[in-house]
């Protein structure tokens, strides 16, 4: 069988991931898991910080070391492991503790694109997320604590232009037809006797044909009431002449596309809205775009719409209807897109930047993708740990899908709270179990307290066993973390699809993991 | 092993179907890494088969085989417990698999069969030779003419019929890749149930998790029932036969049957053939059984197991195909025991 790689858009994808430089803190198998998917997806380069020697403890849940490695450089061995699946990624290592960096050199970590920091307690998370914060670098935090484990995504803004999601309605403009659209559709003859032409005309075509019928006998409107729908249903069921016309069955079924409601979906309306579309020299291409798009171009030429998609989806059609109708949608995303940049063009000059410093390719990918636009924020770790929406919270607390996963979330927080006291984690030295419980038992009910949810209490089951896990990093927990956080990487990077928001805590008892949104 | 001292792993280079039972019954769990639906069946049935009920129709422990199957298509997946006799088996619920519509490279490469693996190979290999390295775009149209012309010389020169431009159109635009991040998902959650069965340090999943990463992260754990008469892991179709039935007619009984349509049965009995139609040297030796009562030849118990093998017929397709049936004789001790339990 094939290699498994990750093919992305070669323009954007593929070349932003060549061009990323990723920093990873800590290499055991969760930092490992993670890197080692960037290294088969073709990342640039690499840096491995870790202090640690490989001890025997290590043979057993760290693929990328091995024997020969018992005393060396963690750091050095997993780099070299790595280099091996992957020659042309540069692959860099630092022999030293994440936690001491952090602490003696915050400006290190401005060089990268990204950081991966894995295995980090609460204390080093708050700090790291502030340099990154600060330097503008995107974060990505993982930890595999038994058979549970978190991933958290850390960026102050993150656009997607090709969130590519997988349902999205079709833009046809089946109910906002413009003059090409309409011309083409009135030279096609619905009526035409011979059936098999009758029986190739695409369903686009009779749509807008149909449409144009039922609003002159309805006074200008298009169908809006159930009945009036299932009415203009039946109307197109009646001009069927015969049982077997695919296109018309694909009419009806395609006429919800009809009754959609025209312009600006309410969640483009609040990214059209945001303050940062008030742009000046310091806004990012995005924003000029959106600013282009929402203030010049849906005013003007797009009368309310925004750039055509310019793609249609495969219908029953006669190879020449369907390459013809094909034509006319593309020609008007391209004059979309040409007046897109001009628009672009002349906002770039008013705030002092070079006209065409936005490439052509992102601008006719903005017009392409426009009304599936996407702006992902995060809040800093500091902010949710000190003050965390206390009714998402409290919700999770009761909510019986969510309790176990909000009870690790909670305890995760609870260890690192053990750690800073006794200089162990809970379960960690055999022998002291039943006092390291009832020790973790205070610190959750205190900062649970800490938080303003006073009275919530976790199942001792839930406590107990936390505290059988003594913080062990189980290879299959750490793959399953390490290929979430690595997929959050890429799509990072490739700023293709959708991150995810909020925490998510992994559930490797029943596999009932959740997003937390606090 | 090189990298896991203590570990031993035997690698095997051959078809599933080329190993004998004894082969998949040596082991504890068999987890899955197929590739196809027809695959996942297969060995199902497989596992399936080695499992026993006992009188009361509970599956009998030792004989239970679990399975732990995953899959991946682009950024969705899916992993799975499957504890025959106790959960869904994978013919529980087929219905979850949409007909495949993923090709591999070597197929279209070497050995095209259908229109649209002629059309990939224009689109994923012919294109990259011809254009070197320039992207492809599926909404021009005039590219997409290109990918239609080159598939069509292909299936000339293979004698494919089929390929069309709408074709070409939806082969093209649904191509879904592999992706090295959900594969390492998807294993992990596989290799995490494996474990949790065989060390039991911890429940399992119960019992199918699906994983979609294209908008955010989806996760979701659906509990399927079993098809209490699934044919492939229930206890088996229940036969009622007066004792004076002869196998004959039993085999004529199998293919009128309205849940089993199998024809041209062989039977077997505790591993014993009370009638072969192939090869015709067992088929003379077993033939005069068929004039004997399946009551004697089944060594007058109440009530047992046979197994029978023959060309089943579902929806117009004819397939080659194991049932197991539980035969209960009319009238015999023990009988209504039986039919009491089977209905509690």
């Amino acid at each position: 069988m094939a290699e498994p790689k990750i093919k992305y858009d070669r323009h954007f994808g593929q070349a932003a991931l060549e061009k990323a430089s990723v920093c990873l803190l800590n290499c055991g198998p969760t930092g490992s898991e993670t890197i080692k998917n960037l290294v088969l997806g073709g990342i640039g380069s690499i840096t491995v910080v870790d202090g640690s020697k490989v001890e025997v403890g290590d043979l057993g849940n760290n693929f990328m070391v091995d024997e020969t490695s018992l005393g060396e450089s963690k750091a050095k061995c997993v780099c070299a492991f790595l280099q091996e699946l992957n020659d042309a990624v540069k692959a860099k290592f630092i022999e030293e503790f994440p936690e001491k960096l952090i602490e003696s050199s915050p400006s290190f970590f401005s060089q990268f694109t990204l950081v991966i920091a894995t295995q980090l307690v609460e204390e080093k998370m708050i700090k790291i997320d502030k340099i990154c914060r600060e330097a503008n670098v995107k974060l990505v935090f993982a930890r595999s604590y038994g058979l549970t484990g978190l991933v958290r995504v850390s960026v102050k803004e993150h656009p997607v232009i090709e969130s590519k999601p997988d349902h999205f309605l079709d833009d046809l403009r089946l109910n906002n037809p413009w003059p090409e659209l309409k011309r083409f559709v009135e030279s096609i003859d619905i009526n035409v006797s011979d059936p098999v032409a009758h029986k190739h005309i695409p369903y686009v075509v009779i749509l807008v044909k149909m449409a144009e019928e039922w609003a002159q006998s309805h006074s200008g409107t298009l169908p809006l009431t159930r009945e009036e729908k299932k009415a203009f249903k039946d109307l197109l069921r009646s001009r069927m002449s015969g049982f077997d016309e695919d296109n018309y069955k694909e009419a009806v079924d395609a006429s919800f596309k009809l009754f959609a409601p025209r312009g600006i979906s309410l969640n483009l309306m609040r990214i059209l809205n945001d303050t940062c579309a008030e742009i000046d020299s310091n806004s990012t291409d995005f924003w000029v775009m959106v600013a282009a798009c929402c203030n010049e171009f849906v005013a003007q030429e797009g009368a309310g719409e925004v750039p055509l998609e310019g793609s249609i989806p495969d219908m029953t059609s006669s190879t020449e209807h369907y390459v013809n109708l094909q034509k006319v949608y593309q020609s008007k995303a391209e004059a979309d897109f040409l007046a897109m940049e001009k628009h672009v063009q002349s906002l770039l000059k008013n705030i002092g930047r070079d006209p065409s410093s936005i490439s052509k390719m992102t601008i006719k990918s903005f017009c392409k993708n426009a009304r599936k636009l996407t702006v992902c924020r995060y809040q800093m770790i500091e902010e949710e740990f000190n003050s965390p929406n206390l009714s998402e919270l409290q919700k999770y607390l009761t909510d019986e899908e969510y309790s176990m996963a909000v009870g690790f979330y909670i305890l995760l927080r609870a260890v690192d709270r053990f750690a800073a006291n006794y200089n162990c984690f809970p379960g960690q030295f055999d022998g002291e179990m039943d006092e390291d419980i009832s020790r973790l038992k205070t610190l959750a009910v205190s900062l649970l307290s800490d938080l303003g949810c006073n009275g919530s209490i976790l199942t001792e089951d839930l406590i107990n066993e936390i505290c059988r896990f003594g913080a062990s990093e189980l290879h299959a927990v750490a793959t399953f973390i390490g290929g979430i956080a690595s997929q959050e990487v890429i799509k990072l990077i490739t700023k293709q699809f959708i991150p995810m928001t909020g925490t998510f805590v992994f559930n490797g008892i029943d596999h009932k993991s959740q997003l937390l949104l606090l | 092993m090189e990298r896991v001292t203590g570990v031993n792993i035997v690698p095997h280079f051959c078809r599933i179907e080329d190993k004998p039972l004894d082969f998949y019954n040596d082991f504890n769990i068999i987890a899955l890494g197929l590739d196809s639906v027809e695959a996942r069946s297969y060995i199902n049935a497989v596992a399936c088969s080695f499992l026993e009920y006992d009188e009361n129709d509970n599956p009998k422990e030792e004989t239970i085989k679990p399975m732990v199957d995953g899959g991946t298509e682009g950024f969705k997946g899916h992993a799975r417990v499957i504890i025959p006799g106790k959960t869904p088996c994978f013919e529980c619920t087929i219905w979850l698999f949409p007909p495949q519509v993923k090709f591999p490279l070597c197929t279209l490469a070497e050995t095209p069969r259908t229109a649209a693996h002629c059309i990939e190979y224009a689109h994923l290999i012919k294109w990259d030779e011809v254009h070197g390295g320039k992207a492809f775009d599926p909404d021009d149209p005039d590219q997409m003419q290109w990918v239609y012309k080159e598939a069509v010389k292909r299936a000339e020169l293979f004698g494919i019929p089929g390929v069309t431009y709408s074709l070409t159109q939806g082969v093209v635009k649904n191509i879904i890749p592999a992706i090295a991040s959900t594969n390492a998902i998807i294993s992990a959650a596989c290799a995490l149930e494996t474990l949790k069965i065989v060390s039991g340090c911890s429940k399992t999943l119960s019992n199918y998790l699906t994983y979609n990463g294209v908008e955010g992260l989806h996760t979701k754990v659906t509990e399927f029932v079993k098809d209490k008469d699934c044919l492939v892991c229930g206890p088996g179709v229940l036969i009622e036969l007066d004792t004076s039935c002869t196998l004959q007619k039993f085999i004529e009984q199998l293919e009128e049957h309205p849940k089993l349509h199998l024809s041209k049965a062989s039977v077997t009995h505790e591993g014993k053939n009370l009638y072969m139609q192939a090869p015709p040297v067992l088929e003379e030796m077993t033939r005069s059984n068929l004039l004997l009562s399946l009551f004697e030849l089944m060594g007058k118990v109440p009530s047992g197991t046979v197994h029978a093998t023959g060309t089943s017929t579902k929806n117009d397709k004819k397939t080659s195909g194991s049932r197991k049936l539980r035969v209960a004789f009319k009238g015999v001790n023990g009988m209504t025991d039986m039919d009491t339990a089977g209905g509690a």
